[in-house]
């Protein structure tokens, strides 16, 4: 449904990711875990969904101008 | 003005996929495309219930142009429901190719280039007073639209060329302006359009057309887009001082500045300073801020735009692209095409990314980039799925809501008419057509009188409901509001 734009950063930048990499260097960061899950999960979706020879695809489409 | 009519017209890009072999080429797919359109309104150039306006422009691009809206969020739907009006479109041409023997899936993409370099558009209408003087209007709002990518540019995956390696730009239009100011668009676009066709009382208005936008996906971006031009127009048309951002070379400017995702490129301003797109911006943001602090805030939406506006100008200045990478279509797009090409170990010419560029846009809602970034929450939206449903189906609060009404009623009683933006005509009383000249205008009388003379309309007439008109045909947005429930008078039976 509907979100509304968002009015924080919603990944933080700067020191907290200096902190975050310190710690990763003891334990692996769970939320950086979640992350990388998150993103081979969008990963696979979009490999479903594109043709697989992307160069054919993107040849395919050719259309005059229009306006 | 404090209550402004707006339009957005979007050109679209379609391609055939079959799973061998070249698909069909853009014309045949067209005509595939709307054979529902042309079976509805017996035209492949059309006014629809909700008032909007679908047609084959040339290259057979399809392009719906939304109905007349005075509220922003009315015009983001409106424009919304085309896209969905496009996919319900393409449903039914796959599988009427399918029952002619082809196979293959029909893409109908929102962006504005195609793999040859061949562009098409978004066009902007912002209904302005007549007496706004047109040298300062240009003078402020040239600037405005050459830097204005930085802020709702859709992003770009550019190939490399003899120039430049491949690389990400803001924008997908910038390279394909020609002109600052000109009245032709096929031949040599510019950024402003001066065609002065206002659809209004000429005395009173002007419609200003912007040929320079992005298509946008991101409704966020897209309020972002049109709720700050029209805080620059209420600032030119106020006649408050508004500093002096006027180009050398608006051409050579907004080229350059697409193609510098850092936004360090300098141009020159006239008189020989030269200035990034994030000062230029910024110094109209703060204007605006201050106009709207002193005039009040004219609609509801004044402070989301205000905030998304200082926002990205703070992103792209920091190059913290995170504080904006939900919300604005570039940087939605780049974190996307980063995050694939760092996993794939892909670099900018692979066309992959320039696919995934594609795919951002295409209007699909199970299978286009974007829908699916919104549902994993890597993307805003302001709208409802319910929202764009009405959308297609139910004009907005302006004239659109009279030539709805005009059109749906008509149809009912089978009696034939035309109309344009302006124009009511029943055919068989052709001396009794109506202009309706005021936008604003929800109703009309005259248009109610010409209406009572095809039958009693509270007794004859139901009002189909919005379930029934989802169920009934290919697409709701071509579907009647009334039928014809006794004492019709009429030989035609309504078209369904």
């Amino acid at each position: 449904m509907a979100a509304q734009p968002q009015k924080q950063p919603h990944r933080s930048g700067g020191s907290d990711d200096a902190d975050q990499a310190d710690q990763s260097q003891l334990k692996a960061n769970p939320q950086a875990t979640q992350r990388a899950e998150e993103l081979d999960s969008l990963l696979d979706e979009i490999d479903t969904v594109l043709e697989t020879n992307a160069e054919e695809f993107v040849k395919g489409f050719v259309q005059k101008g229009g306006e | 003005m404090d209550r402004r009519v707006y339009g957005v017209e979007t050109e679209f890009g379609i391609t055939h996929r079959p799973t061998a072999g070249r698909g069909l080429p853009p014309d045949e797919l067209a005509r595939y495309l709307f054979r529902p359109v042309v079976d509805f309104g017996r035209s492949s150039n059309i006014f629809i219930p909700n008032g909007a306006r679908l047609y084959l422009d040339v290259g057979s691009h399809p392009e719906y142009a939304t109905a007349e809206c005075a509220d922003l969020i009315d015009l983001i739907a409106q424009d919304r429901a085309g896209e969905a009006i496009m996919h319900d479109l393409a449903v039914e041409a796959e599988r009427r190719i399918a029952a002619d023997g082809f196979t293959g899936q029909i893409w109908v993409l929102k962006n504005n280039v195609d793999s040859a370099g061949n562009s098409y558009g978004s066009h902007e209408n912002y209904l302005i007073p007549r007496t706004t003087h047109f040298r300062r209007l240009s003078g402020i709002l040239l600037p405005f639209l050459v830097t204005r990518q930085i802020l709702v540019g859709a992003g770009r995956v550019v190939p490399s060329d003899d120039q430049r390696p491949a690389h990400y730009a803001f924008s997908q239009r910038a390279d394909h302006m020609w002109e600052g100011i000109s009245s032709a668009t096929t031949r040599s676009r510019p950024i402003i359009n001066t065609r002065d066709e206002p659809h209004a009382d000429a005395a009173a208005h002007r419609r200003l057309h912007v040929i320079v936008g992005d298509s946008n996906m991101s409704t966020t971006t897209s309020l972002l887009r049109y709720g700050s031009t029209d805080l620059v127009l209420r600032m030119i048309e106020a006649g408050v001082p508004i500093g002096d951002f006027e180009l050398e070379n608006p051409i050579g400017a907004i080229r350059h500045i697409s193609h510098d995702i850092t936004a360090r490129a300098e141009v020159r301003i006239r008189g020989g300073e030269t200035m990034t797109a994030v000062q230029i911006q910024r110094g109209l943001f703060e204007r605006a801020q201050r106009f709207v602090r002193e005039h009040g805030a004219h609609h509801d939406h004044v402070e989301t735009v205000l905030e998304l506006w200082e926002r990205t100008l703070t992103a792209v200045e920091t190059g913290e692209h995170a504080l904006i990478d939900r919300d604005i279509d570039w940087a939605i797009k780049k974190r996307l095409v980063e995050d694939v090409a760092n996993a794939r170990g892909l670099g900018y010419d692979h066309p992959r990314l320039e696919q995934l560029d594609m795919a951002y846009h295409d209007v699909n809602p199970e299978r286009g980039l974007f829908h699916l970034l919104v549902r994993r929450g890597r993307a805003t939206d302001i709208l409802s799925a319910e929202h764009v449903r009405q959308a297609m189906m139910t004009p907005p609060r302006t004239r659109a809501a009279v030539r709805g009404e005009f059109l749906s009623t008509a149809r009912a009683f089978g009696a034939e008419a035309t109309v344009d933006w302006v124009h009511h005509k029943l055919v068989d009383r052709p001396l009794e057509a109506v202009m309706v000249k005021d936008p604003f205008a929800p109703e009309d009388a005259r248009v109610e009188a010409l209406l009572d003379k095809l039958g009693d309309r509270r007794t004859q007439l139901r009002e189909v409901s919005a379930e029934e008109r989802r169920r009934s045909g290919v697409c709701p947005a071509l579907t009647d509001r009334y039928v014809l429930v006794s004492g019709g008078t009429t030989e035609d039976p309504p078209v369904i």
